[in-house]
C-alpha cells in the first residue's frame, strides 16, 4: 500500500505545458479519479505517475519516497488501459504471467498468481485463449488480471471503460469498486464519464488545461462545484446557467435577469457580496422542484418535454428565461402548458461573472 | 386476401454497353500480357532447341527435337571465362551471399525500425531523415568510397564484404518498411511491456517480434528479388571466388570466341531467374502488399 504526492508539477511534450505546477496528495488506499475533458492533460499525469512520460519539473513521491526517476517496473504499480494492450501472441495465462517470469519468480508462486487473479475476475476458464478470441469486457478482465498478479501497491487506470458497451461498463464500473473494496490499493483512476467518476471515487480531482479545478469528494463536486466549469461539466442533464446581477429587493438580496426574479436571501455565500454585482446563477435541473402550491410558486410555460425513463426534462421559460427542469412522470407536466416551480436557492450555484469562481 | 407472389427475377439485366467495355478491357489485357509474355517464349523454346535448329531463324517454332542438352550444359560445363564448371557454382556462390545478407539485413531492419517507433531515442528524426535519404541516392555512387574502405580493412573481395554491402544498402529500405508497420501498432503495448518489467530487447523478442510476421514476410521476398538480382554489387565486392549467379551469367553469355550457344545462353538466364521468379509467383498477394506498403504509407 502507498500514498501518492505529487510537488509541484509540471510535464511538457516539447514547448507544449500539459500539466502545470500540479500539487496532489492521495493518500494510502484512496481512490481517486481524475477526471476531465479531453484534452486536458489527465492521462499525461496518470502516465507520469506510472512512469511512462518524463516529468519536467517537481517531484513524485510515493510513500514520501522520491520517485521521480525511478523506472516503471520498480514503482509497485499496475496500470490497466484503455485499448486493453494485451500481448496478441500470448495466451491470457501468459499475459498474466509475462511480468512474473521477467522477474524471475518461482514457477509455483507464479501458478498460485495467476489462478488468484483469474479466479478474482472470473476469467479462470479463459486461460487458454488469445486475447483475439475473447470480448471486450473479458479483455479489460485479462488487463486489470494482469495488474493484479504483480502485486501493485498502486492500481493506474486509463480509461478502462471508454471502449465498452453501456451494460458491460455498468457492470465492470461496479466489480473495479468491489475490488478496490477487497484490495484497499491505492487507485488512481482516469475519465472522462462523470458518472464512472460519482460513482467510484472516494475523491474526484476535476481538471481542465492541466490545472485541478476542485478536489473534493464526488457529493461536494457536484453539490459545490468550485467554479463554473466544474458546474458544467458534471451533472446530466447539464446545469442551467444564467448571466443576471445581485439587487437589493427591499431588505433582502435577489438576482436579476431580465424580468426575473429570484430571492437568494437564503444562499449562503462565501464571501460578502453587495448589490449590483454581476454573477452566473448556476442551477441543476432537479433543483427546480414541481410546486405543491407554495408561495414562492414560479409559472412557466413548457416548450418541450424530453422523456427520460425515470423522469422527465422539462424546458419551459419563467419570465422570459428558458430553464430546463426535472419533472416526475406523473406531475402532468406537457409542452404548450403551463407549470408551477420552485427553486430550491440553498442548492443552487453562484459564480463570478469574471473569474467564474463560486461566490 | 392472397398475397401476390413476387415476379421471379433470376439475375441482373445485362447492360450491352457495359458488356462491351468489359470485352474490351480483357482483350486489351490479353493482348498486354502476351507482349511481355513473349520473350518467355522465346527463350523456352530456344532452350530446348539444337544448335541446327536455331540456325533455322524461325525462333517462334516449337522445338522439333525436344532436348534438354543446353540445360544441363548451362548448369554443369558451360564455360565462364576460363573454367567451363557451368552456374552451378555460381548458383552456390549467390546462396552463400543471399542468405546470411537476407537474414542479418531484416533483423537490423527490424530493431531499426523497433527503436524509431516506441523508443523516442534523441535525434530519432533527424537519424531517420538521413536513412531515408540514404534510399533515394544511387547506390553507384558510394561504390569507389566503400571499395577504399574495404581494401583498408581487410575485407575488400571477401564474402563477408559482399554480405556487408548487401545489408548496408538493404538497411535504409528495411527500417522504413518496419517502422512503417511497427508504428501502426498501439503504443500502450509497448507501455503495459515496460511496467511489466520488459526492458528493450525483452520487449522485441516476445511481443515485436512475434507479431512481425507479415512484414517480414513482405521483407524476405523484397530482399530475396533484390540481392539475387544484383550484379554490379557482387561483381565489385564478391571477390573472384564467391562472383554471384548473375555475374557468371554474363560471362557465359558474353564470351566473344566462336559460335553464339544461344540455346545455352537461354537456359543459363532462366536458370538465373529462377529464384525470384518462384518466389514472386509463390507470393504474390504478399509481394504487392510489400510495394503498396512502402510506398504509400510515409
Amino acid at each position: 500500500m502507498s500514498s501518492v504526492s505529487l510537488e509541484s508539477l509540471d510535464v511538457s511534450y516539447g514547448n507544449v505545458q500539459i500539466v502545470r505546477n500540479l500539487d496532489l496528495n492521495i493518500r494510502d488506499g484512496e481512490f481517486l479519479v481524475l477526471l476531465g475533458p479531453s484534452g486536458c492533460g489527465k492521462s499525461t499525469l496518470l502516465s507520469a505517475i506510472g512512469g511512462l512520460t518524463d516529468v519536467s519539473g517537481g517531484r513524485i513521491l510515493f510513500n514520501d519516497k522520491d520517485v521521480t526517476w525511478t523506472d516503471p517496473k520498480d514503482r509497485g504499480i499496475g496500470m490497466v488501459f484503455q485499448s486493453y494492450a494485451l500481448y496478441p501472441t500470448m495466451s491470457v495465462e501468459r499475459n498474466l504471467s509475462f511480468g512474473l517470469r521477467i522477474a524471475g519468480i518461482d514457477r509455483a508462486i507464479i501458478e498460485k498468481k495467476v489462478k488468484w487473479a483469474a479466479d478474482l475476475l472470473q476469467i479462470a476458464h479463459l486461460l487458454d485463449r488469445k486475447p483475439s478470441a475473447l470480448s471486450g469486457g473479458q479483455r479489460q478482465r485479462v488487463a486489470i488480471g494482469r495488474a493484479l498478479v504483480r502485486d501493485a501497491d498502486i492500481f493506474l487506470f486509463d480509461e478502462p471503460l471508454s471502449n465498452l458497451d453501456a451494460k458491460l461498463r455498468a457492470e465492470l464500473r461496479l466489480e473495479i469498486k468491489k475490488l478496490h473494496k477487497t484490495l484497499k490499493s491505492t487507485m488512481i483512476y482516469v475519465t472522462h464519464d462523470q458518472i464512472e467518476a460519482l460513482t467510484l471515487a472516494d475523491r474526484i480531482a476535476v481538471m481542465k488545461d492541466g490545472i485541478i479545478q476542485q478536489l473534493d469528494t464526488p457529493l461536494n463536486v457536484y453539490n459545490k462545484p468550485a467554479n463554473e466549469f466544474v458546474g458544467s461539466f458534471l451533472g446530466s442533464p447539464a446545469m442551467n446557467k444564467v448571466e443576471g446581477a445581485l439587487v437589493a429587493d427591499g431588505d433582502h438580496l435577489s438576482f436579476a435577469a431580465g424580468d426575473f426574479r429570484l430571492d437568494v436571501s437564503r444562499y449562503p455565500f462565501t464571501q460578502k457580496v453587495e448589490s449590483g454585482r454581476k454573477v452566473v446563477l448556476g442551477l441543476r435541473p432537479e433543483h427546480i422542484l414541481p410546486a405543491s402550491g407554495s408561495a414562492a410558486a414560479i409559472e412557466g410555460k413548457v416548450s418541450l418535454v424530453e422523456p427520460m425513463g425515470s423522469s422527465i426534462l422539462a424546458w419551459s421559460v419563467f419570465d422570459g428565461l428558458s430553464l430546463s427542469h426535472l419533472v416526475g412522470q406523473d406531475d402532468g407536466c406537457e409542452a404548450d402548458r403551463t407549470f408551477a416551480v420552485t427553486i430550491d436557492v440553498q442548492k443552487a450555484s453562484f459564480f463570478d461573472v469574471e473569474t467564474g469562481w463560486r461566490l | 386476401m392472397m398475397r401476390q407472389a413476387k415476379p421471379a427475377v433470376a439475375r441482373r439485366p445485362l447492360n450491352y454497353q457495359e458488356v462491351w467495355g468489359r470485352v474490351g478491357i480483357y482483350a486489351f489485357l490479353g493482348v498486354v500480357a502476351l507482349f511481355f509474355l513473349l520473350p518467355l517464349y522465346v527463350m523456352l523454346v530456344t532452350s530446348f532447341k539444337s544448335m541446327d535448329e536455331i540456325r533455322l531463324g524461325l525462333i517462334f517454332s516449337l522445338p522439333r527435337q525436344f532436348t534438354i542438352d543446353a540445360w544441363v550444359k548451362a548448369w554443369t560445363s558451360a564455360c565462364t571465362g576460363l573454367e567451363c564448371t557451368g552456374l552451378r557454382v555460381g548458383f552456390g556462390n549467390s546462396v552463400k551471399i543471399l542468405v546470411p545478407s537476407v537474414v542479418v539485413s531484416i533483423l537490423l531492419g527490424a530493431v531499426n525500425g523497433y527503436a524509431l517507433s516506441f523508443w523516442k531515442v534523441k535525434g530519432a528524426n533527424v537519424l531517420f531523415a538521413c536513412l531515408l535519404l540514404g534510399s533515394f541516392i544511387p547506390y553507384q555512387v558510394f561504390i569507389y568510397p566503400l571499395v577504399r574502405v574495404y581494401a583498408q580493412t581487410g575485407i575488400y573481395g571477401s564474402l563477408a564484404g559482399i554480405v556487408l554491402t548487401h545489408v548496408i544498402f538493404g538497411m535504409p529500405v528495411m527500417t522504413l518498411l518496419f517502422r512503417n508497420y511497427y508504428s501502426g501498432l498501439p503504443i500502450e503495448l509497448f507501455k503495459a511491456a515496460r511496467i511489466d518489467g520488459a526492458g528493450f530487447w525483452k520487449i522485441f523478442v516476445s511481443i515485436i517480434l512475434p507479431m512481425s510476421a507479415p512484414i517480414a514476410i513482405v521483407a524476405v521476398i523484397m530482399q530475396v528479388t533484390a540481392i539475387w538480382n544484383d550484379f554490379l554489387l557482387g561483381l565489385v565486392f564478391a571477390g573472384r571466388e564467391n562472383l554471384p549467379m548473375t555475374v557468371q551469367l554474363n560471362n557465359i553469355v558474353n564470351t566473344t570466341t566462336g559460335e553464339r550457344a544461344y540455346n545455352v545462353n537461354m537456359a543459363a538466364t532462366v536458370l538465373t531467374s529462377l529464384v525470384p521468379l518462384a518466389v514472386y509467383l509463390l507470393s504474390g498477394r504478399w509481394f504487392v502488399r510489400g510495394i503498396a506498403s512502402g510506398a504509400v504509407k510515409g
